[in-house]
């Protein structure tokens, strides 16, 4: 921290570099002629033959001076450096040392090596050491006596389960994810209508168990929320089951590893897993939705610990999701459904289009109580065996949809309150009418799921879907 | 000693003083708020009903839906308006 810069040649070498070790014989030419201060931040025995070697293990220097490759020769004057070069090469040597004729038995250039203070993990914690981190959210101090889960946990951050403290390193890995500004404002999370800053997503993301490179989706869902239809206030307040469902689209799906395949809504993939746990995170932290406050939920679903998984978009007949929902092919997506649970469809004969959609559509009037309709959105997770037998008979996602709805159509009578000695349900009026379960484009559809087994899922919606409580939304992952 | 980041919106809670109750209800105007649950409409007309026997003002507010907050005219409205209100949180 006291490092004031001679003035004359600084040079920065370390000894596991190839060509620092080239050059060391140029140094030791250079410290004969010239003032020359060599700092070396591995170890400081190294250059043997030059006197004036300076220990930088602490890398102190070697920040300060923004050391990006080794070996890298500065010429400084008045305390200001004037001329730098890294690598090897002999001209550009000559030029910041003011001397000709340097290292002739030397090859005339040579790529350097990577510095040790930017590399991953060492970068992080100088810039906490120098107060250069930029991060704006309040230090909490965590006694050394003191277990950070349990202080986590009494802060009431957690979703009930272990968090990953969020450290200054770690949330700043974490922002290496995005190229958006930290400060960047992504909306106003409610309840409580708090500003989520990307640096505060970051956090909560952390103790998520995220990666760096998947805050973009994360980043993207809490945009997705945040829009007006999604009616995220709702979606947390009601006494109704759901949260926030997660469908991932597009390359980003692969490059983060995340699951579409065998258990794809089950547990085990650190993506899927993290990605929507973040997001439940920044409602309780930011926003303050916390159960049995503003959330409301009667029984909640596991969901609401994280629901997230990706489309298996290889291979599928049909367009994925995102891009039935206007995103371009190719380009990632989230989309955000406000759903609970799932409702397992089973049908291991059915070998032709119609018989299995009568199958998915006589589950789908199950959805919350057989006597309610309109009840509810929905979105079937369909499964490759049962999407082979729409594509062998060329069954395109339009078409499913419509006979979907057209069987989804149900006499009025079935539904009126008492029918079938049932309570539940409509007014006498629609006795003789048609109505149907789902609201007109209420259906959304997905393939995911191992290859073997002919088991699709219902992820069944809010009763206030719709343009009155809650529609999907999809939004670009962006970097 | 490990330093974490708070994940939080760092608002200290505050929390704020129930208003007090009035002794009574002669000579205020009481608001009645049906938030759009099924039926609520039905019980606060009748309550709307009893407070009029007993000649007591009142006024009728209905937000235009349950699954978001009022909308912040419709709070304003109801704020000049009224001394309390009452809703029907629940179906």
């Amino acid at each position: 921290m006291s490092f004031t810069p001679r003035d004359g040649l600084i040079a920065v070498v370390k000894r596991d570099c190839p060509t620092c070790e080239l050059t060391g014989p140029v140094l030791s030419e250079l410290a004969e002629r010239v003032s020359l201060q060599v700092y070396t931040p591995d170890d400081p025995s190294f250059p043997e033959n030059v006197p004036d070697r300076i220990d930088d293990t602490d890398l102190d220097v070697s920040h300060r001076l923004k050391i990006e490759v080794v070996p890298t020769l500065i010429r400084m004057e008045r305390g200001r450096e004037i001329d730098r070069t890294f690598g090897w090469n002999r001209g550009e040597w000559e030029r910041v040392a003011g001397i000709a004729g340097l290292g002739l038995e030397l090859p005339d250039s040579r790529p350097g090596c990577g510095a040790k203070n930017i590399e991953p993990g060492v970068i992080e914690r100088l810039k906490i050491r120098f107060n250069e981190t930029g991060l704006k959210s309040r230090r909490i101090a965590v006694g050394e006596d003191e277990d950070e889960q349990e202080a986590m946990y009494e802060r009431g951050w957690s979703d009930g389960l272990p968090l990953v403290p969020p450290t200054e390193e770690r949330v700043l890995r974490m922002l290496d994810g995005t190229a958006r500004d930290p400060q960047e404002v992504i909306g106003l999370i409610p309840p409580a209508l708090q500003p989520a800053t990307v640096e505060k997503i970051a956090v909560n993301a952390v103790m998520a168990g995220c990666k760096p490179e998947y805050l973009p989706v994360v980043v993207a869902a809490v945009e997705a929320v945040l829009e007006e239809g999604f009616a995220m206030h709702g979606v947390l307040a009601t006494t109704m089951f759901v949260g926030p469902v997660l469908v991932v689209n597009g390359p980003i799906r692969r490059r983060i590893g995340m699951n579409a395949k065998g258990n794809a809504l089950g547990q085990g993939n650190r993506a899927n897993g993290a990605i929507g746990r973040a997001l439940q995170l920044v409602v309780r932290n930011i926003g303050g939705g916390r159960p049995q406050e503003v959330d409301r939920a009667t029984l909640g679903n596991p969901g609401k610990y994280t629901y997230c998984f990706a489309e298996d978009e290889e291979g599928s007949c049909w367009d994925p999701l995102s891009v039935e929902r206007g995103m371009k092919p190719g380009q990632s997506a989230v989309t955000v459904f406000a759903g609970f649970g799932l409702q397992g469809m089973v049908d291991q004969k059915s070998r032709e289009p119609e018989s299995l959609a009568r199958s998915f559509a006589e589950s789908l009037k199950a959805m919350h109580n057989v006597k309610l309709a309109p009840c509810c959105d929905a979105l079937l997770v369909i499964c490759p065996e049962h999407e082979r037998t729409f594509r062998n008979a060329g069954w395109s996602k339009a078409r499913l949809y419509e006979e979907l709805y057209k069987l989804c159509e149900i006499p009025g009578a079935e539904l009126v309150a008492g029918a079938k000695g049932i309570a539940e349900g409509g007014p006498a009026s629609i006795a003789g009418k048609t109505v149907n379960k789902f609201r007109p484009g209420g259906l959304m559809i997905v393939r995911a799921g191992g290859g073997a087994g002919m088991f699709s899922g219902i992820i069944g919606g809010w009763s206030s879907s719709g343009p009155r409580g809650s529609i999907p939304i999809t939004k670009e992952v962006r970097n | 000693m490990t330093v974490l980041l708070d994940p939080t919106s760092e608002q200290s809670p505050t929390i704020r003083p129930r208003l007090p109750r009035p002794e009574k209800l002669d000579g205020l105007t009481i608001g009645i708020l049906d938030i759009a649950k099924a039926r609520g409409d039905v019980f606060l007309k009748r309550l709307g009903e009893r407070l009029g026997e007993r000649g007591i003002a009142h006024k009728h507010y209905a937000k235009p839906t349950n699954t978001r907050p009022a909308p912040l005219p419709l709070q304003q409205q109801i704020a000049t308006e009224v001394d309390l209100v009452i809703e029907g949180l629940s179906d």
